[in-house]
């Protein structure tokens, strides 16, 4: 038996070497093989299976046998079953051996035929359940993804859309052309069927055939395919723009010295190119260029640039003996200040002409003055035949010493100009104030009034003094006053006049005397009032600056009389007891100063207090009558910061409340809503009112249209794909599909009803 | 795809778009011997069942040569008519918000949503200005005719019927001295004696109402909302009449009242006292709304501001207070004359306000900005004002009344429009809603004058409506109860109501920041980039943070500096035109 398996063997290696090793491999077959093939057995063998059981027995865990299958073998015996063979594989070799025998078969598929059975691949295994699932998931996902996409335009639309009326798709109302409504209709009778021939004999259109404005307007419109073309263009050039600018980005990022070195001689390059085309084609252009260049070659000729002389070159120059490359990178520099100074010569025919007249006779336009380039330059507009300035002979160091002294001659100037000024002012503000005097000595009563003004004015120093003050005699006062005005007189007038804004006036007994007068009684006659009206007039002062801000000014201002055709010829008895009465009663009251201290008041209430945070006896002696040092109270208060300019600031005879009326802010909004950022924006969102009162009808109902409309007693059905995504379906499955939804819905209805 | 847009009309006479692609279809009615010529009953059905598709939009081009020739004329003013300026800056509200061009898309869509709506509101109403065809005309005098000369019985005779019978005499000298009310509609009077006598009169068709006497002192006498209540301050209690003389109420709350004010929105009577109170009754519900107490002495002058509701009072002092009824304090005190103050009158518009005093004194104060206009001199003094609607002021001045012009403005006054002699001491002047005519209530009676110029001449029917029936004053009455403004409201700038409550909105953030740690709504600061080769150095740090620090206000300045320089260039520019104007041909030749 040994042979007819040897014999096999060969056979077997003639197919291929892979079977044969396949035969070798599996150890675990060998003894199954061998066990069935010979009876007897060799004890080697045996003894090899014994081993081999009880190895396989020490490891606990027993191995299941195989099961031996006996019938099907390779070789059948009409006398016994054996079972040489089980296990062993079909191999490809087996089924196609027989090819390689064939003559006719080509070599192209025999190759063909070997690869395949040298491949060793085996099939992989088929993925888990949970990688397949997953996998399924995300395709289905891009999948759905992609449908629901479609939606996302109609939702936005509909999201942001003013008004939605449902059921959406509405039918048109208004009048509908009659083909519309007998949609089926057909000329049956032989009546109407008659009336079409005649039309159609005289072509006549059956229905309007004039085009509606908005078909016309259609018809103008783009076609879609050109639209979808231009779009395309533009999408083409905006990504091209967007990889230019990245690109451009990217190359601005580069550090690298040697790459932009490299860039630099490119752009030289290509400039000279250009240059050289520019010659050609726009002499203009190029001309202009070279005087760029010129103008370079100037400022190279006037700088100290590449000649050697910077930190970095000296550094080279040291270096320079040991080093090449130093010697190199200087060499470089000299050349780069040579070919920038170079002067360019533009060779073209014409100059060469011209240049040969030049030599001959240099024309008269050259002695000419140029025209002015730089008109700040002095130097540019002499003659070519002027002898040079004479300042240009002076050396640094005197041009040095001339402006030192210039320097000081200013100064000199500006205080002498000051001295000046000073004493100018002074004697400007001296003889006024002298005539005042003498008018106050002569005519009291009309010039008191405007003395007052200007006292007030200058008093501001004792402002705490004179509230004390208030009841001390009138020329005490006076005597006070000249004495303060005379020391004032000599102070900077700068101090004074920072004082005058001051808001706090300060009223005296002249003051009241004022009021008085006004109160008096005055003959109600026309002729006399005049009087009062000068009076008045005199009381208005001129500066501007107290104007603003003087209280007393405010109700005295002039005011003009005006001429009645008929005068009361009642005399009021009743007004002039009043007057009288009041006036008794309010004797040596003031109402403006009661005013000003109504509104210091008010001003003092609404600053907020420091917080004092002193300790007394902490760090030093306490007790009664002893306070706490001035630097530990200093240290240890609180200082808040002011409170927002009130709004009467500039108003004097004013006082408007700072206290917030809390109540209208339950009706305001307290917060700026969603969208708005600011509340500007919000403001100006809820600037116009929306009520019939403010408005018109048709305005009211835009303005309060609701966002949802819904018509009574219409079946409000979800939205179908079809009606809204038009690029996907064609037209015939569109009828199709709503007609077919129509039916679905008729059914519906019916089964509807059917159920209840 | 808001609402489905109603389609137009359907094109029934279009082919098919897979027709038109092999060639232009031919109609039926051009060619008869079209070979496969379909039945027109069937081209209907076809039609029908497109109609409700949308129009294919590639259409073959050459409809259009055949359709040129036909085509009509254009129109030379498409659109509708535009609207002069000038009428649509009078119904402008506000100012447009100026949007950034990085502003959200939703914001963006809200703010052009508000302003197209609102440019619609202001249009439309520009628009229908037309409606308000009545327009109102002053007296125009003869050469060196002074108009206050002309005397009421020769405009009354130059006028018509109607408007003549406008003037007339009520000869009232038992009970004297007069008050007077006009009701909100300028339909009826109602008439009050110092000593008692109370009458309403349907003024238009002389009609008296009801005539009582209260035996009791009156102060003042006021129409409440409609012509069916009216208020007498008497001399101790407030009491409330219908219009036929019963008493509905007496409100013992309300003591010593001197005037009243009623502010027809709020449905509010506001009283005046003379122990210093202000008193605000709500006539809806019949319940005191605030007392607050002046501190200023008796009140005998009184008015209000029909623009904001703000209640003015006159005081002794010459100060002028403005009261709310929220607040316990004087919004504003103005100090306007040295003695007392005698009179007040507040615009329509609710800008200007005029007063008097005893220093015989008449201002006109802006009270928007609460600054002296002009004054002037009366002689007399003035005892009584009273401004019209279209800003007519009325001077009582002893047993004269003038009327003045142009008042409000800055120009000062300089002499009356028109004047009349009355025969008693004058006691009230009112202007008649919607009427050229002034009631003067003085001590021999009343006398209504005609002031040609002096009512707005169009009403609102919807609001004041003269000739309203029964039916359409309870229609109104309950429209304006349900329209009722809170006393809440009743504020200096009515506008306050459409801003942000910003003192509550730092609270709230303020809290907020505390509560999380940081400013949500903060900007975050700028935070350099770590940069290498010793560039993110301290110094270097800071510099870069220079750079963009105040932004937002670096934007603001440059923007302040721009205009100023573009207005010195202009500056510039005139004076250099000045000059070269002043240059003559002769001023080359000077050196």
């Amino acid at each position: 038996m040994a042979a007819s398996s040897s014999l096999q063997k060969t056979t077997l290696s003639e197919g291929s070497a892979l079977a044969a090793d396949e035969e070798e491999l599996p150890s675990e077959d060998e003894p199954a093989i061998s066990a069935s093939e010979d009876e007897e057995g060799s004890d080697d063998e045996r003894k090899h299976n014994k081993l081999l059981e009880a190895i396989s027995s020490m490891g606990g865990r027993k191995r299941r046998k195989q099961n031996e299958r006996s019938e099907a073998s390779l070789q059948v015996s009409e006398f016994f079953v054996n079972a040489e063979g089980t296990g062993e594989k079909v191999m490809l070799s087996d089924l196609l051996g027989t090819v390689e025998k064939t003559p006719g078969t080509s070599n192209k598929t025999k190759k063909q035929l070997r690869k395949l059975e040298n491949s060793k691949d085996t099939l992989d295994l088929p993925l888990n359940k949970q990688e397949t699932e997953k996998i399924q998931r995300a395709i289905a996902f891009e999948k759905t993804a992609q449908e629901v996409a479609l939606w996302k335009t109609i939702v936005m639309n509909n999201q942001r859309a003013e008004q939605m009326v449902f059921p959406l798709n509405q039918e048109p109302l208004g009048p509908k052309r009659v083909e519309q409504i007998v949609a089926g209709w057909k000329a049956e009778t032989p009546l109407e069927q008659e009336i079409f021939k005649l039309l159609h004999n005289n072509s006549q259109p059956v229905i309007d055939p004039i085009l509606t404005p908005v078909e016309e307007a259609s018809l103008k419109a783009m076609s879609l395919e050109e639209a979808k073309i231009r779009r395309a263009e533009l999408q083409k050039a905006r990504a091209l723009q967007s990889y230019y600018e990245a690109k451009a980005k990217r190359e601005k990022k580069i550090k690298s010295k040697k790459y932009s070195r490299v860039k630099k001689k490119k752009k030289r390059k290509e400039f000279l190119k250009q240059f050289e085309e520019m010659v050609k084609t726009n002499p203009q252009a190029a001309l202009e260029e070279l005087q760029k260049i010129e103008m370079s070659r100037m400022k190279e000729r006037m700088s100290l640039k590449h000649q050697n002389k910077s930190k970095w070159a000296k550094a080279k120059a040291i270096m320079a003996r040991y080093d090449l490359s130093a010697r190199k990178a200087m060499q470089e520099q000299l050349q780069i200040n040579k070919d920038l100074t170079q002067k360019i010569v533009v060779h073209s025919d014409d100059e060469h002409e011209s240049k040969g007249k030049e030599l001959e006779t240099v024309p008269d336009f050259v002695n000419d003055p140029e025209p002015v380039i730089d008109s700040v330059n002095p130097w540019m507009k002499g003659q070519l035949t002027c002898e040079e300035p004479e300042v240009s002979c002076v050396t640094p160091e005197d041009a040095q010493t001339a402006e030192e002294e210039n320097k000081e001659e200013e100064l000199l100037g500006e205080f002498e100009r000051k001295r000046r000024l000073r004493q100018a002012d002074e004697e400007a503000l001296t003889p006024a104030e002298e005539k005042k005097h003498a008018s106050e000595v002569v005519g009291e009563d009309v010039v008191e009034i405007a003395d007052n003004d200007e006292n007030d004015d200058k008093e501001e120093e004792e402002v705490e003094e004179e509230e004390e003050e208030e009841e001390v005699d009138v020329s005490e006062f006076n005597t006070l006053f000249k004495l303060m005005r005379r020391e004032k007189t000599q102070e900077a007038p700068e101090v004074g006049e920072e004082l005058l804004e001051g808001p706090n006036r300060i009223r005296n007994m002249e003051d009241l005397e004022v009021l008085d007068e006004g109160l008096e009684p005055q003959p109600i006659v026309a002729p006399s009032l005049p009087q009062t009206a000068v009076v008045e007039a005199t009381s208005e002062p001129t500066n501007k600056k107290s104007k603003e801000i003087d209280l007393n000014e405010v109700l005295t201002k002039e005011a003009n009389v005006i001429k009645v055709p008929f005068l009361p010829t009642v005399v009021e008895e009743e007004h002039d007891e009043q007057i009288s009465i009041i006036k008794e009663a309010f004797a040596g009251d003031d109402v403006i100063s009661d005013f000003i201290k109504d509104k210091r008041k008010q001003e003092a209430a609404g600053k907020p207090k420091d917080v004092d945070l002193t300790l007394p006896g902490w760090g030093e002696w306490g007790g009664v009558g002893l306070k706490p040092s001035r630097w530990k109270r200093s240290r240890f208060t609180v200082k808040v910061a002011p409170p927002p300019p009130r709004q009467d600031q500039k108003l004097p005879d004013v006082i408007i409340s700072e206290t917030r009326d809390a109540s209208i802010g339950r009706h305001q909004v307290s917060y700026v809503p969603f969208p708005f950022a600011n509340t500007d924006q919000f403001e100006s969102c809820i600037r116009t009112p929306i009520g019939h009162t403010w408005n018109t009808h048709s305005a009211v109902q835009k303005m309060t249209k609701p966002n949802v409309v819904t018509t009574m007693g219409a079946i409000i059905e979800p939205i179908v794909k079809e009606d809204f995504i038009k690029e996907k379906t064609t037209e015939k499955t569109g009828t199709k599909h709503s007609s077919e939804r129509k039916q679905r819905r008729s059914r519906k209805r019916k089964n509807k009803l059917e159920n209840e | 795809m808001a609402a489905p847009m109603p389609e137009g009309l359907p094109s029934t006479h279009v082919e098919k778009k897979n027709k038109k692609q092999k060639k232009p279809s031919k109609r039926y009615w051009e060619k008869t011997e079209n070979p496969d010529q379909r039945k027109p009953g069937e081209e209907q059905s076809k039609d029908a069942q497109k109609q409700n598709k949308a129009r294919p939009i590639n259409r073959p081009l050459k409809r259009k040569k055949f359709e040129g020739p036909e085509q009509e004329k254009l129109d030379p003013f498409p659109g509708v008519a535009p609207v002069p300026k000038e009428r649509l800056q009078k119904f402008k509200r506000g100012e447009k918000y100026k949007w950034h061009p990085d502003t959200l898309r939703k914001l963006k869509t809200a703010i052009k949503f508000s302003e197209t709506v609102s440019d619609l509101a202001q249009d439309q109403a520009a628009r229908f200005d037309l409606l308000l065809p009545e327009d109102a005309g002053f007296l125009e005098g003869d050469e060196d005719e002074d108009t206050c000369t002309i005397s009421q019985d020769d405009i009354a005779d130059a006028v018509d019927i109607t408007s003549g019978s406008k003037y007339f005499n009520l000869d009232l000298s038992q009970f004297g001295p007069y008050r007077l009310d006009y009701s909100k509609n300028g339909r009826h009077l109602l008439l009050g004696g110092k000593r008692g006598h109370v009458a309403c009169i349907d003024w238009h068709s002389k009609d008296l109402m009801c005539e009582v006497n209260v035996m009791e002192t009156v102060n003042d006498v006021k129409w409440l909302h409609t012509e069916a209540m009216f208020a007498v301050a008497q001399k101790r209690w407030l009491y409330i009449y219908d219009s036929k003389g019963v008493e509905l109420h007496c409100i013992k709350k309300f003591n010593d009242v001197l005037k009243m004010q009623f502010l027809p929105y709020h449905f509010l009577l506001a009283t005046a006292s003379a122990t210093g109170f202000l008193q605000y009754l709500d006539v809806s519900v019949g319940k005191e709304i605030a007392a607050i107490c002046t501190k200023m002495g008796r009140l005998d002058v009184m008015a209000q501001n029909p623009y904001n509701a703000v209640i003015h009072l006159g005081h002794p002092n010459g100060t002028v207070s403005l009261w709310s009824p929220k607040q316990k304090e004087p919004l504003v005190k103005l100090l306007c004359h040295r003695g007392a103050v005698r009179s007040l009158a507040v615009d329509k518009t609710g800008t200007y306000m005029v007063t008097s005093g005893l220093d015989r004194k008449l201002k006109v104060y802006d009270i928007r900005t609460f600054k002296h206009l002009h004054s002037c001199f009366l002689p007399a003094g003035a005892s009584c004002l009273s401004l019209s609607q279209r800003g007519l002021l009325s001077v009582a001045t002893g047993d004269v009344v003038q009327v003045y012009r142009d008042v409000c403005g800055s120009n000062p006054l300089t002499k009356p429009y028109m004047a009349h002699r009355l025969r008693g001491q004058v006691c009230g002047v009112a202007y008649c809603p919607f009427e050229d005519v002034l009631g003067i209530g003085h001590g021999q009676g009343f006398t209504s004058m005609i002031v040609p110029g002096a009512g707005e001449p169009n009403f609102d029917a919807l609001d004041a409506n003269p000739y309203r029936s029964a039916k359409q004053r309870q229609e109104w009455e309950v429209k304006a109860l349900l329209e009722k403004v809170q006393p809440d409201l009743i504020v200096l700038d009515p506008g306050e109501l459409g801003k942000i409550d910003k003192a509550t909105f730092e609270q709230r953030h303020k809290r907020k920041v505390e509560s999380l740690g940081f400013d949500p709504l903060g900007k975050e600061p700028f935070k350099p980039r770590a940069k290498k080769k010793g560039r993110s150095s301290a110094g270097a740090v800071e510099r870069r943070k220079k750079k963009v620090a105040y932004e937002d206000q670096r934007d603001v300045i440059r923007e302040s500096v721009q205009e100023k320089m573009e207005k010195q260039k202009e500056l510039e520019e005139k004076a250099k035109a000045m000059e070269l104007e002043k240059k003559t041909a002769l001023d080359r030749f000077r050196k």
